[in-house]
Parts: structure tokens; C-alpha cells; sequence
């Protein structure tokens, strides 16, 4: 069997029983799920194949830490960077002015 | 209707706590600056989260319900997918949309092994075990097994055919119309098409449904 291209690339690696219960998505789950709708029709980004190769540049670490929006939430703002729709710094001031909020907020 | 008064960008839904990964940290900084840019409206966050909340195996099941009783209608459906279910009045993202039909012989069961590819605005969320490790790596390694923890027993004679999902070609298992239901109206024969069914980790339809059972 040939080796994977990476950590997203699962099939026929062998794996533990599959865990059957049902969970119900998280408001923040669907918020993302929604901001990634709305960058495709408002053209941010062309394809979902484009947010695959977002996911596909997580590290392995990565992969396996994040839950699954959590990846898509990263993918959107590795395109969405490299598209120059957002700068980096931009995003990382953000992401700092949202953990210093949940800090004070006695949240995180 | 929701009042104005605070600041949108930050609104999560009340009683929804902000999530505090840094992943989801990442995705929360990201909503906040698309929204302020203009990028997207929260009114319009609102209406695709209604959407796709809205969205359920139900609609899978009219369209399985209408290949049943429909010949002509069945085989448009399995020469283009895309196509016939728009016939149908239903809305897809813009991809390539194939039905696999089950036989006797053959029973057909969809992955994404990449990611989670589902056919979402036709079958409304997917569930948490088609995205998780286990199945995406295990589905096409050892099918019989998977499907045996799911309940599908598969004698030697039947062909599992198994289908990874892509970002631009989502697939949908057509189930095998129960025996019994000869003289079923549509409606009601659409009512016996479950999620599972429409995914292919179950086989058998059941004519009586608990309440709740998906």
C-alpha cells in the first residue's frame, strides 16, 4: 500500500471501532460552517477544493488536535490570507483581542 | 426579532458559550473581521444557519420515494443525479451529483476518506462517526466489517461497492424499495427512507419506524 500524502489522507489506514453516538453541532460549529457558505457565494474563495488544500497544509499535529470546524475554521483563514483577503497580522491581532476577551470574561 | 443594541460581529446565539480552542479562536477572530469588512452579513449568517438546519434525510427520501415509483424518473436519476434532483425542485451546491442504486447483488455505501464530503443541503448534517478517523480509514479497508458494526449483515453473494466523495462529486445510496409496500403511495413510501439507508451503513428499510429513529 502507498504511503499517505498526509494526515488528511485516511483511507485504508487501519483504525479503532467507530464511535456510533450522534452529537448535536455546536452554535459556533454552524457559524463557521455558515462563513464558509457565504466566502463561496460571495466569491472569497471559488471552490471547497480550495478549503481542501487549506486543510491539507495543517500539520499533522494539527490534524489530529483539531476538531473538524476547527480545520475548516484554519483552512478559511490559510486561503483567505494567501488570497490577501485578510492579512495575517490582521487575523493574529484579532485572535489576540478574542482570548484577551475570553479572559476577561472569565472564559477561557 | 433580534434587537440591535450590542454588537453583532460578536453575537454568538445566547446560552452558546464562546468557544475557547485556539481553533476555534481562529475561526471566531476570522467572523468578526469578515463581517466588519462587510464581507457577510450576521442577517445572512442567519438565513444559510437556517437553511441548512432546514435541511434533512427527508428530502433524500421524496427523491428515493419518486425513483421507486417512477421508472422514467429513476433512470434520469441515475444517468445524472445533479440534474434530476433539481427537476425536483431542490438546490445543490454546484457539484457533480451520482446515485448508486442497491441490488440483490450489490450494495453501495459512501465515504469521504479525504475529509467529510456529504451531500449536506439534501441531506442536512452529517453524522459525527461519517467524519471521524475510524470509518473514513476503515470503510474502504474492510467494508463487511464496518457495515457489520452498523447491523448490515451481507452474505458472500453480494457485492459491496464502496464510493469516496470528493470536494466537486457527492454520492447518495438508492436503497432497495421494501417488499410490502406494492401498493404504497409515494408520501408514505418516502417515510421509510432513513439517513443510514441513504449513506449505505444500513441495507433493509423497515416498514415501522420508531419514533425518533433516524
Amino acid at each position: 500500500m502507498s504511503e499517505p500524502w498526509g494526515p488528511h489522507d485516511l483511507g485504508g489506514q487501519e483504525g479503532g471501532p467507530i464511535d456510533l453516538a450522534e452529537h448535536d453541532t455546536a452554535y459556533w460549529e454552524w457559524q463557521i460552517d455558515a462563513m464558509v457558505r457565504l466566502a463561496l457565494r460571495k466569491g472569497l474563495i471559488s471552490d471547497f477544493a480550495e478549503l481542501r488544500d487549506g486543510i491539507e497544509q495543517l500539520t499533522p499535529h494539527d490534524y489530529d488536535q483539531c476538531t473538524y470546524y476547527e480545520r475548516w475554521a484554519k483552512s478559511l483563514a490559510y486561503t483567505l490570507v494567501s488570497r490577501g483577503v485578510i492579512s495575517r497580522q490582521q487575523l493574529e491581532d484579532r485572535i489576540d483581542k478574542v482570548r484577551a476577551r475570553q479572559e476577561a470574561e472569565g472564559v477561557a | 426579532m433580534t434587537d440591535h443594541d450590542h454588537d453583532h460581529s460578536r453575537t454568538l446565539q445566547p446560552d452558546h458559550a464562546e468557544p475557547t480552542s485556539e481553533g476555534a479562536r481562529v475561526g471566531l477572530a476570522l467572523r468578526e473581521l469578515l463581517i466588519e469588512a462587510g464581507h457577510y452579513t450576521p442577517e445572512e449568517e442567519q438565513a444559510v444557519i437556517a437553511a441548512m438546519q432546514d435541511a434533512s434525510p427527508a428530502d433524500g427520501g421524496r427523491i428515493v420515494a419518486r425513483a421507486w415509483t417512477d421508472p422514467e424518473y429513476k433512470a434520469r436519476l441515475l444517468a445524472n443525479g445533479a440534474t434530476a434532483i433539481r427537476e425536483l425542485g431542490y438546490e445543490l451546491e454546484p457539484y457533480e451529483f451520482t446515485v448508486m442504486e442497491n441490488d440483490d447483488v450489490t450494495h453501495n455505501v459512501i465515504v469521504c476518506t479525504l475529509c467529510s464530503c456529504y451531500p449536506r443541503s439534501l441531506l442536512g448534517m452529517s453524522p459525527a462517526w461519517y467524519k471521524s478517523a475510524s470509518y473514513r480509514a476503515r470503510i474502504v479497508r474492510e467494508p463487511r466489517s464496518v457495515l457489520a458494526e452498523f447491523g448490515v449483515e451481507l452474505t458472500a453473494d453480494v457485492n459491496v461497492r464502496v464510493h469516496d466523495s470528493t470536494a466537486e462529486l457527492r454520492y447518495m445510496v438508492l436503497p432497495q424499495k421494501p417488499d410490502g409496500t406494492e401498493d404504497w403511495s409515494e408520501e408514505r413510501l418516502a417515510e421509510l427512507v432513513t439517513r443510514d439507508s441513504l449513506i449505505g451503513t444500513q441495507r433493509v428499510l423497515k416498514l415501522a419506524r420508531k419514533p425518533g429513529e433516524s
